[in-house]
């Protein structure tokens, strides 16, 4: 066995009030891919009443509903860990109401607006219609990815403030709600991607190790580009014809509950 | 007497079903029932009213409890009952059906069971379990829990039977009058972790209680206990026992003896094709339908007693869910090292999490050629919605002489 202290420690923040829409799996997709390179790796998984690790090197939260989401952030803005670890340069990797959490602001139930932990300044408000569908993603080109895939289930219109590059622009879907998708800044990432995004995205997955673990030797993820490759189909062929254009507007909007 | 408005939707409803029957377009119970509802929007209370209704609903096991609170309360007289088609025109179309004055139960999809309560001020309510499903369609499982609640403090003629141990349906069900509290259990408690009335941690204690962290509000006393392994239920798994407690508590409340309604209820061996046994090939697989990650949380429980080969089907249609996401919620590692063999629509979706469960996996067009490519023995067959549906319409040999329309 390794000495602990070279094993890369993920932090995974709140599972059961920030899993909704599946997210754990990106956690699973880290910690295996660090595995299948033999690169050690421990997993720490927080539940509320619990401290955040003050050491981690990855920090992941997922999606949430409205009165989970706002807990996580009151426990996360009491405990104080994160932003400490934001502070010192810990890679965060944060999904849908994650994302927001980490922002300025962000709506609850009734629309009302609340604080978030602003670790970045992004703020997100309520959007007329809610978004749910598949995305695509052209990302910013500086982050050397592919097209990304996902699928986005969201009310929040999230603005980013100067200095905060978005993850890329969206090529399907709705995203930020301004045509661009997500964020990075520094070594914090945030997207709407479900689906979840990681394993959808092996990439991505290595991008965020990367800053962590370093140079990643590549893993044959020829299964996902596969369902890339489908996944990019399946919108485009929703796009080709006018019919299926404007059911699939119809569909998007699903009802505002 | 119906009003005369409500006799003319019938009357078109019937002919609409007909005909749709007649051109090969499905079983017409859908079609008849909308074309009610478009030319009748009261045809659901005229219906209903002057004859006893239960409604059956909740994330999981609707269908099922449907089934076996007919078995039960047909014990003590004629009953009619929707086979699946849980929408108001499903609801519709039955009670068209039905004589005057007859009992009616009537299982109801979760986000349609306040208007359907409201319309026909049922006596029975039974209310199963909330949790993740279709989040593209049907929205936030909480914000279903808060609008049963608005539903529960109106149900005055109503005996609410709910689920003590799922606390979004108990904290829904406190606002009703009348309640009897079943522990039916809820071994998936990832939806309920925070307190539906106040956000803050709910803690599960071992034994089945929970409570809110404030004290604020806890699992009710409990009226019934969940029914032990001993009944001779032919239906397999926690889960049916959990649905037969819940069906013999209604039954309970409605009159009929517990001994004759727990032997009705014994004999129900499949349920729309779950639980159904097919033969393909030189296999004999069984058919089990999980659609969420609550559902496979007990299917793997059931999968867990062999080591018999899985096929299992996913598609993402409309009734699915168009998102796959929730196949991450799933325990698959549960499934390493027996075969495993991936078809449906989202195969590919499955085979990415199967990889990272490390379970190994072949892809197959379809389940009948995962059957037919296995060596003879038994297998089980796992599909979510649509793709079950298509299973059984498709399903080579139906032993016990059951078809996909069964009633």
């Amino acid at each position: 066995m390794p000495p602990p202290d070279s094993a890369v420690g993920i932090v995974a923040l709140y599972p059961s009030l920030l899993g909704t829409y599946a997210d754990g799996g990106n956690v699973t997709v880290l910690e295996q891919r660090l595995a299948w390179r033999g690169i050690p790796a421990e997993v720490v998984t927080v539940e509320v009443g619990e401290p955040v690790p003050a050491t981690g090197d990855l920090y992941v939260l997922g999606g949430a509903e409205d009165g989970p989401q706002s807990l996580a952030t009151d426990v996360l803005a009491a405990d104080g860990a994160l932003s400490r670890a934001a502070d010192r340069g810990a890679v965060i990797f944060a999904v849908c109401a994650g994302l927001q959490i980490l922002g300025t602001s962000f709506s609850v139930s009734g629309g009302r607006q609340r604080d978030g932990l602003g670790l970045v300044d992004i703020a997100t408000r309520r959007g007329e219609r809610r978004a749910v569908g598949e995305i695509l993603v052209e990302p910013t080109p500086d982050l050397g990815l592919p097209m990304l895939s996902g699928y986005e289930n969201h009310g929040g219109v999230t603005a980013r403030g100067p200095g905060v590059e978005p993850l890329g622009r969206v090529a399907y879907g709705v995203g930020n709600g301004d045509g661009t998708e997500g964020f990075v800044r520094g070594r914090i990432l945030g997207t709407y991607l479900h689906g979840p995004g990681l394993p959808r995205n092996p990439a991505l997955a290595d991008l965020v190790l990367s800053w962590v673990a370093g140079p990643l030797e590549p893993l044959d993820d020829s299964d996902a580009a596969a369902l890339r490759d489908e996944r990019v189909e399946a919108v485009g062929r929703g796009a080709t014809s006018w019919a299926k254009r404007w059911l699939d507007r119809r569909s998007r909007v699903a009802r505002a509950v | 007497m119906l009003p005369a408005r409500t006799r003319l939707a019938v009357a078109a409803g019937h002919a609409v079903s007909r005909l749709s029957r007649a051109l090969g377009k499905g079983a017409g119970a859908s079609v008849g029932g909308k074309t009610i509802l478009a030319l009748d929007k009261g045809a659901i209370a005229a219906m209903a009213a002057g004859r006893p209704i239960a409604l059956v609903s909740g994330t999981n096991g609707k269908t099922t409890t449907t089934r076996l609170l007919t078995a039960a309360l047909s014990t003590v007289g004629e009953v009619v009952a929707n086979a699946g088609a849980n929408l108001p025109s499903g609801a519709a179309i039955t009670l068209a059906d039905a004589p005057p004055g007859r009992r009616a139960v009537l299982e109801v999809d979760e986000s349609h069971l306040p208007a359907i309560a409201a319309a026909t001020e049922p006596d029975l309510v039974l209310l199963l379990n909330l949790s993740r499903d279709q989040l593209d369609r049907v929205g936030e499982v909480r914000m279903i829990a808060a609008r049963w609640r608005q539903m529960a403090a109106t149900l005055s003629g109503a005996t609410v039977v709910a689920n003590a141990d799922d606390p979004l349906v108990a904290w829904a069900a406190m606002a009703a009058p009348k309640v009897v509290w079943v522990a039916a259990g809820q071994p998936w408690v990832a939806d309920a972790t925070s307190c539906p009335s106040c956000s803050e941690p709910i803690r599960f204690a071992d034994g089945g209680g929970w409570v809110c962290s404030t004290g604020d509000l806890r699992r009710p006393d409990i009226d019934r206990t969940m029914l032990g392994d001993d009944t001779g239920l032919r239906l397999p798994g926690r889960a049916n026992r959990a649905n037969a407690t819940m069906a013999l508590a209604a039954a309970a409340v409605a009159g009929v003896d517990e001994e004759k309604a727990l032997a009705a209820m014994a004999d129900v061996g499949e349920v729309d094709g779950r639980y159904r046994t097919i033969t393909v090939g030189r296999t004999t697989a069984r058919l089990l339908l999980a659609k969420n990650p609550a559902g496979w949380h007990e299917v793997l429980d059931l999968l867990a007693v062999s080591r018999d080969p899985v096929v299992i089907s996913i598609n993402s249609r409309v009734p699915d869910g168009r998102d796959v996401s929730w196949l991450w919620d799933v325990a698959f590692e549960r499934l390493t090292g027996r075969p495993v063999f991936v078809t449906g629509e989202r195969w590919r979706d499955l085979g990415v999490r199967l990889r990272y469960a490390g379970v190994d996996h072949e892809h197959r067009p379809s389940v009948e050629a995962a059957l037919e490519s296995l060596p003879p023995g038994r297998a089980d067959v796992v599909a979510n919605y649509t793709s079950f549906q298509s299973l059984i319409r498709h399903a080579a040999t139906a032993p016990e002489g059951a078809t996909d329309a069964a009633a």
